[in-house]
């Protein structure tokens, strides 16, 4: 599964993209964001407030309970500030 | 049209332009926002770098226009998005619409600015004399883009 990360959250995971196999419960968006919060300190602090967490996957936005299917791409970045 | 781009754009050249050729346009309505320096209460701003999605920008702005043109009798549509590190005084977004008449072009106008700053991906940061900071997305924005949810067309 392809992650990438943006904003403060990229900064604060130290990357901006990475490819991850998460483990087999890991079966939805809410999931995910639980289980990568467990993989470093910078990630916990990342996700600490999921509330200002946004996903979207194959870049479009999802909420938690969405599903996840190997192959897709999965974004998670703070509330935008375009404009 | 949508354009994403990192240069400066020439807001004179782009709407001199716009609107004209078709003789149903009655109305042309735009919006620039430009890279506000100073703010009371706030060190001044060195630049602001625009972070985006790429792929995923395209996206949601080819979906914020859709569902413009659904909404509203709008004939033409401009979208100039920039990213990138930009400096105070230069535009950041131009957005205009033109219709037969001067409402729909307001508020398709209003609409798209609205959409736009709480659906594309895009995430500005602030660079002063402190340092660098994300901006804080901010509540207002929300509720201004949720006004169009209660006033469907």
């Amino acid at each position: 599964m392809k992650l990438r990360y943006f904003a403060w959250l990229r900064t604060r995971i130290g990357r901006g993209e990475e490819t991850l196999d998460p483990p087999a419960e890991v079966a939805s968006v809410g999931a995910l964001v639980t289980w990568l919060a467990t993989l470093g300190p910078g990630y916990a602090a990342a996700l600490a407030d999921p509330r200002v967490v946004r996903v979207a996957v194959n870049q479009d936005y999802v909420g938690a309970d969405h599903p996840l299917r190997p192959g897709d791409e999965v974004a998670l970045f703070p509330p935008v500030t375009g404009g | 049209m949508i354009r994403l781009q990192e240069p400066p754009f020439d807001v004179g050249r782009e709407l001199g332009s716009f609107g004209t050729g078709d003789i149903a346009v009655g109305a042309v309505a735009s919006f620039v926002g430009y890279v506000r320096g100073a703010g009371a209460g706030a060190p001044p701003l060195i630049a602001l770098t625009l972070e985006h999605y790429p792929g995923m920008t395209e996206r949601q702005l080819a979906s914020i226009e859709d569902e413009a043109r659904t909404r509203w009798p709008v004939m033409d549509l401009l979208v100039i998005h920039r990213h990138g590190r930009l400096l105070p005084g230069e535009p950041i977004v131009l957005v205009a619409v033109s219709s037969a008449h001067r409402q729909a072009a307001f508020e398709a106008c209003q609409f798209l600015m609205d959409w736009l700053k709480t659906k594309a991906p895009f995430w500005k940061l602030e660079e002063t004399a402190a340092g660098a900071e994300w901006v804080a997305a901010k509540t207002s924005d929300d509720a201004a883009a949720d006004r169009w949810k209660t006033a469907p067309r």
